[in-house]
Parts: C-alpha cells; sequence; structure tokens
C-alpha cells in the first residue's frame, strides 16, 4: 500500500529532500540501549563515565546550576526547609510558596512599613553575610543574592522593616 | 676496564643526567656504572605503583631525595575503576620515610593517600619541601594540618584536583608563623572557605611565594589583599571572580593587578562577573597560560579579555567561546601552543552553544605554534580533520571527544576513519590521540601504519573486530599506554600481541570482548605481566571460560604478580596459574 500512495515523498520532514535519518543505534554497546527501531539517539545518561569529563568538572557545572537551592529556616522551627529559587517568578509566588510551606501567614509587603502587620517577616542572608529583609531589591537582584532564607518573628524583625 | 675513572668523577659526570632515560641508559654501560649510579640517582619516576616493589627501589636506590608515582590507570578519572581498586601510598611512603630521611619531594597522582600517610611524611622527612598530590583522595584537612604544623622548610604545596575530606578550614593556621618557605600553594580544589586572615598572614610572610591558587570560597573582595601582599607572584588562581559592581572594589583590584610584574598565568575564575574582568587588563601582555575553564560568561566577554593575551600559550576554556571567539583566538594568539574547549552541558542533549568543528579548524589554521589540543564538540566530519591536519603536522596531542561517542562525519554520514587517519599521517610527531566518533577498523590500520611516535591511546565505542586491536598493537612502535571501552576487541588480537605488551606501561580494557579464558592464558604465557580481572558479577570461574569479562587491567611488572592489597573484585593468577583473590 505505502508504495503505490508513495507516502514517503510527501512526509513532512526536516532535512533536504533525499537524504536519510541517521538514526543507527549504538553498534556494539554493551548498554541496555533501546530497540534499534528506535529513532530515539542512545540514552547518553546512562553510559557510565560519558563523556570523559571529570567529576570535580562536573561538579562544578552542577553548583552553576542548583545555586538556586537555598535553605529556609523559621525561628522556633525545629528543622530547616530548602526550596528552589527558580521556582518562583517573584515575590508574590515566594511568599505564597513560603506561607504554605510553613503554614503562616506573611502578609504584603510596602517599602515604607515592611510586612507590618503580619506575625512573620521573611529575611535573607545575602552574599556579603548581612540579614536583609526579602523584598527591598528587584527580583533578579535578589535571586543572584540570596545565600539563604529566614522567617523571623516580627517582634524580632522591627529593625528591618524601618525603610531608611 | 682498567683505567677508568675515579667514582667520585664518575658521580660528578653523571650529576649532569637529569633524565631517567639517560640514567638508565648509563646504568646499563657496566657493573661499576651500574653501581656508581644506583648511589647518586637522586629523582625517580615510577609511572605504575604496582609495577615494581617498594623494597626494590630502595634496594637499588639507597639515597633518592625525590619520588614521583603514579596509581589508577586514567579511566579512573571517569569512574571506570571501582572504589577500593587499590593505588595505596601509604606502604610506599612507610617504606620510604624510615629508607629516606633526607626525602625532600614526593609527587603522586591517582593515589590513595591517607591522613596517617602525610602525618608519617611530616614527622619522618625533617627536610621535607615538596608535595603534590594530582587526582589524590583517602585524606582530610587534618593530613594537611600535620604537613603545615611539621614541615619546616615546605616550598611546595599543591592539591591539584584531589578530593579532600574538609572537616575544617583552620589547618591552614598550623602553618607557624617561622614558617616563611612557601614557593607554591595551591589550594583551588577545597571546597570550603579557609581562613582569610590566616591566609593573608601566610602569604605575606612568603616572600619567595611564585604560585598562589585560591579556592572558589575565596571571594573577589579578598583577593586585592592577597595579590597586594605578594607582587611577585607569577601564577595566580583567584577565588570565585564575582562581587556586586562597585568602582572601588574594581579600583583596588586593578591596582593591585598593575603590581604583579611577574605574572605569566592565570587560573580560577569561578562566577565569573565580567565586568570585573578588564581589572587584570594591565597583566594580560605578559600572560603565557590562562585558565579560563570554569568561566560561564559569553563569547564576547571571553573575548575581549583573550584578545588582550598576545603572548597566550596555553589556553582552556570552556565552550561558550563558540566558533567566532576561536577565530578571534587564531587572529589574535599567534604564540599558542595548547588549546582545551570543555563542555559547558556535557549531558544536554541538544547544543546549548555554537562551537562546532569550524572553531578548531580556524584555530589551527591561524596558530602555527599550536601542538596540543583537548576539543569536546557536538559534530566533526572527515574535511575538518583533513584541514586541521594539513594546517597542523605538528601536533603532539590530539584528543577529541564528540559528545555522542559514535556519532559519524556529520556531512557525509561516512566513518570518522579518513579524518584520524590525516592526522596520524601529517603529524609524526604525535604522542598522544584520544578519538570519538564512528570509526571501523580502517582508523586502526592507518594508526597502525602511520603513528609510529605514539605513546598513549585512548579509544571508545570504536571497530568492528580483532583486527582494529590487532593493527595497533602490532604498528603502534613507541605504544606505551593504551586505554579502550565499549570496542568488540577480543582475544585474538590480545593473545597474538601478547609479547607486545611486555613494552607498554599498561593495557586496559573495559566492556570489550576478552573472555576469562584469554585472561588466563595471556598470565600464563606472560610471567611478567600482570593481567587483573577486575569483575564485580563474582569470581569469573563461577562463569563460562568464554565469557567476557568485565574489565581487564593488564601492566608489566617486576615485583610479585599478587598484589596483597586486592579488593574482592580483583582476579589475578597465581603461579601455579589457578584463580587467586586476596
Amino acid at each position: 500500500m505505502d508504495s503505490d500512495l508513495n507516502l514517503k515523498a510527501t512526509e513532512l520532514r526536516l532535512g533536504l529532500p533525499g537524504t536519510i535519518d541517521a538514526i543507527s543505534p549504538p553498534k556494539n554497546s554493551k548498554r541496555s540501549s533501546p530497540d534499534s527501531d528506535s529513532a530515539t539517539p542512545p540514552p547518553k545518561a546512562q553510559i557510565v563515565g560519558w563523556p570523559p569529563v571529570r567529576s570535580y568538572r562536573k561538579n562544578n557545572l552542577a553548583e552553576a546550576e542548583s545555586g538556586s537551592f537555598v535553605k529556609v529556616s523559621m525561628d522556633g522551627a525545629p528543622y530547616l526547609r530548602k526550596i528552589d529559587l527558580k521556582v518562583y517568578n517573584g515575590y508574590v509566588e515566594l511568599l505564597e510558596g513560603l506561607e504554605k510551606m510553613f503554614k503562616l501567614t506573611i502578609g504584603e509587603y510596602s517599602e515604607r512599613e515592611g510586612y507590618k502587620g503580619s506575625e512573620y517577616a521573611p529575611a535573607y542572608e545575602d552574599k556579603d553575610g548581612d540579614l536583609m529583609l526579602v523584598g527591598d531589591v528587584p527580583w533578579e537582584m535578589f535571586k543572584s543574592s540570596c545565600k539563604r532564607l529566614r522567617i523571623m518573628k516580627a517582634s524580632d524583625a522591627r529593625g528591618l522593616g524601618c525603610a531608611v | 676496564m682498567a683505567y677508568s675513572f675515579p667514582e667520585e668523577v664518575l658521580e660528578h659526570v653523571f650529576s649532569f643526567l637529569s633524565s631517567d632515560r639517560d640514567r638508565n641508559a648509563v646504568s646499563l654501560v657496566c657493573k661499576s656504572w651500574y653501581d656508581i649510579e644506583r648511589w647518586c640517582r637522586r629523582r625517580i619516576f615510577v609511572g605504575n605503583c604496582y609495577a615494581v616493589s617498594p623494597e626494590m627501589v630502595i634496594r637499588r636506590f639507597p639515597e633518592l631525595r625525590a619520588v614521583e608515582m603514579k596509581g589508577k590507570p586514567h579511566f579512573a578519572d571517569f569512574n571506570l575503576v571501582p572504589e577500593g581498586w587499590g593505588a595505596y601510598a601509604y606502604p610506599w611512603i612507610a617504606a620510604m620515610a624510615e629508607a629516606y630521611p633526607f626525602l625532600e619531594e614526593i609527587k603522586l597522582k591517582r593515589m590513595v593517600v591517607t591522613d596517617d600517610t602525610l602525618e608519617l611524611i611530616s614527622k619522618s622527612c625533617k627536610n621535607f619541601k615538596l608535595l603534590v598530590l594530582t587526582s589524590c583522595e583517602g585524606f582530610t584537612t587534618d593530613g594537611l594540618a600535620s604537613i603545615a604544623a611539621n614541615c619546616r622548610h615546605l616550598r611546595e604545596l599543591d592539591l591539584r584536583e584531589s578530593e579532600v575530606e574538609e572537616l575544617s578550614g583552620h589547618w591552614l593556621s598550623h602553618f607557624p608563623d617561622s614558617c616563611t618557605s612557601l614557593v607554591s600553594l595551591n589550594i583551588s580544589c577545597l571546597g570550603s572557605e579557609v581562613s582569610f586572615s590566616i591566609l593573608e598572614r601566610l602569604v605575606a610572610r612568603s616572600p619567595n611565594l611564585r604560585t598562589l591558587r585560591l579556592n572558589r570560597a575565596v571571594p573577589l573582595e579578598r583577593l586585592a589583599n592577597l595579590i597586594r601582599r605578594a607582587p611577585q607572584l607569577v601564577e595566580l588562581g583567584t577565588g570565585a571572580y564575582s562581587a556586586e559592581i562597585r568602582s572601588d572594589t574594581f579600583s583596588n583590584l586593578a591596582d593591585a593587578f598593575s603590581a604583579c610584574k611577574q605574572l605569566k598565568a592565570l587560573s580560577g575564575f569561578w562566577d565569573v562577573v565580567p565586568s570585573y574582568l578588564p581589572a587584570m587588563y594591565s597583566v594580560c601582555s605578559g600572560i603565557t597560560s590562562l585558565n579560563l575553564s570554569y568561566a560561564a560568561i559569553p563569547s564576547t566577554d571571553l573575548v575581549k579579555l583573550i584578545s588582550q593575551c598576545q603572548n597566550l600559550q596555553r589556553l582552556w576554556v570552556m565552550d561558550y567561546i563558540e566558533d567566532s571567539g576561536l577565530d578571534v583566538l587564531a587572529a589574535s594568539c599567534k604564540d599558542l601552543q595548547e588549546l582545551r574547549v570543555f563542555p559547558s552541558d556535557p549531558f544536554g542533549a541538544e547544543p546549548n552553544v555554537s562551537l562546532t568543528e569550524q572553531g578548531l579548524v580556524s584555530v589551527s589554521e591561524g596558530c602555527p605554534k599550536l601542538e596540543s589540543v583537548l576539543y569536546f564538540c557536538r559534530q566533526m566530519s572527515n574535511a575538518a580533520l583533513i584541514a586541521i591536519a594539513k594546517n597542523r603536522p605538528n601536533f603532539i596531542r590530539f584528543r577529541l571527544c564528540i559528545i555522542d561517542p559514535q556519532a559519524p562525519d556529520y556531512l557525509t554520514l561516512e566513518p570518522l576513519d579518513a579524518g584520524f587517519g590525516a592526522i596520524v599521517e601529517k603529524c609524526k610527531e604525535l604522542r598522544r590521540l584520544s578519538m570519538t566518533g564512528l570509526l571501523t577498523d580502517r582508523v586502526f590500520k592507518y594508526i597502525g601504519s602511520h603513528a609510529k611516535k605514539l605513546e598513549m591511546l585512548s579509544i571508545a565505542f570504536a571497530g568492528d573486530s580483532d583486527l582494529g586491536l590487532h593493527h595497533v598493537l602490532s604498528g603502534c612502535d613507541s605504544l606505551r599506554k593504551l586505554e579502550i571501552r565499549d570496542c568488540p576487541f577480543g582475544d585474538k588480537a590480545l593473545l597474538a600481541n601478547a609479547a607486545k605488551l611486555e613494552t607498554m606501561r599498561s593495557l586496559w580494557m573495559s566492556s570489550c570482548s576478552v573472555s576469562f579464558g584469554a585472561c588466563k592464558l595471556l598470565a600464563q604465557k606472560m610471567p611478567r605481566l600482570n593481567v587483573e580481572v577486575i569483575d564485580e558479577r563474582g569470581p569469573p570461574d563461577s562463569r563460562p571460560e568464554s565469557c567476557s569479562v568485565e574489565r581487564v587491567y593488564v601492566y608489566r611488572t617486576v615485583a610479585s604478580r599478587q598484589r596483597l592489597d586486592m579488593p574482592d573484585f580483583v582476579w589475578t593468577l597465581d603461579e601455579d596459574s589457578s584463580l587467586r583473590y586476596s
């Protein structure tokens, strides 16, 4: 049937007409490779030690990428949590996420008054080790300078909430 | 000979011989020369710690001052050697600490070094000066503390890419205030912070410090102060090269750099903020070695820096440089001898940067002195390799890694045999070659015919049959190290070329088709080869002899073939050819 209709000629494909896709699975691989009908490339992730990149180099790359995970502590809680800042698009989402994670309300940010009116104030430790109030700087700047988050009791955060 | 020179004269003459080859040759002239030479040899290099025993070394060379040794095979770098295989430094150090109280230098590569080992060195060798640990593991910062505390005349402490268990950053404070002899300190592999004030004071009291390689945890704000205390530095490795953009930080850094008139090599550059790169411009014209292989910055920023470094001889960089950046490199750095391009996203399915074979072609065209290359890319063609070979017949080291290990010529879909064939044919001085891509037995025929100076060959996912291996073993006259993974090479070629293996340091084969029976035969045939079957599936004799082994590591040795430290997944043959394991 196929050859009569010559479906191949009218098939939508990427590439120049007349070229054949190179879909040969690994010839001599001793790994569990996908069956030879499959057009997917060999599962590189399964090959031990390939590509030949040394682990300290791999670790360095990994560090650069997973640098968005930060620890979150809450005053009074027995253990810390970790969140991935990359997941959030802005402060609103972040605060909502924190509220859900720790079952509390943080309330709304205002430049002048911080998080006045709520029981908790979110603070963070920046690259210099200083404790800062969440929300003062643009989101992107916050993401790159935030090393760890701390949810403080509002009573302790009084000093942080005051604008200069 | 009745009228030979007095011993002292011969000794003096021999003292001008520094190369091991020359000294070995001299030892073969006659018995008395052998004897004189062995008493005055001060430096020794042991390429495989299992090729000889500590006792044999000590017996022959009673007055050594410097020892350099290598342990695990190269493929251990890529996790192909199971944990616990061996290469323990302790037995060597224990024997040498006793025999050589005046030992000054120890250099170890890919060995397991424990804190006890380090403590032993520090306490036994009163004149200890130099410790270089390349890709070693097994020690903690406590071991470093012993070295710092006890080695009063320490000149070099170099922890190249070793894995250190970091218990505390305070080890650095164990350097006594009286220690002013440091010439080289490399702690770039350490992850955690060391005390900055201790570091600064150490640097300040080391007037001979030539090499300082910091770790990532040293922030950019601290760099200026450190450099200021050591304007005589020749090699500097920065820490994280990022900080908030502040003009005072910048000018501080720029001033500090401008005082360094001797700086030749730069490395480090984690987390680069490009705006701070111009702070280094004042030193760029003197820079001959630049390691930007951790700098995740776009090509334009890389290029701005590199084009300042007209005297560059060695460049390590990530593929962020892209073809366009390599074009600029080719145009600006005519003294370039070595280029390494590392992958920024080795496990990604799709290319994340525009780096192709073209970049390498440009550099081979533009840089007449280029002789050493390590290049990771995602596509290659025979045409490109042929062009590269034509451009650069002076290659000594050529290592190409295509991310897809069996990628064909992307233009013609043919194997890359012709391309690599051109490399070995044109580059007559080639000493080291690593190949990837779709390769048939034909490429090995070319290698066997042409690569007469080749000393080290790395092969992965290549070849069709034993013929491939046979070509290499029978043709490559200078071969010393051969490492093979995932190739259909097996018994026939191995057994037919058994004698060849004794002329080499070692052969590694993993995930190939070498049967246990062949390993036994080889070991029986060649009593001076140690044939290690490394197999984590249990005893090889619990399976048919025709079964392929997971890995086999063959090396020549004059020591006993039964090393006492074999783990339970390593088997060798006993004197009576029975299977033996620890």
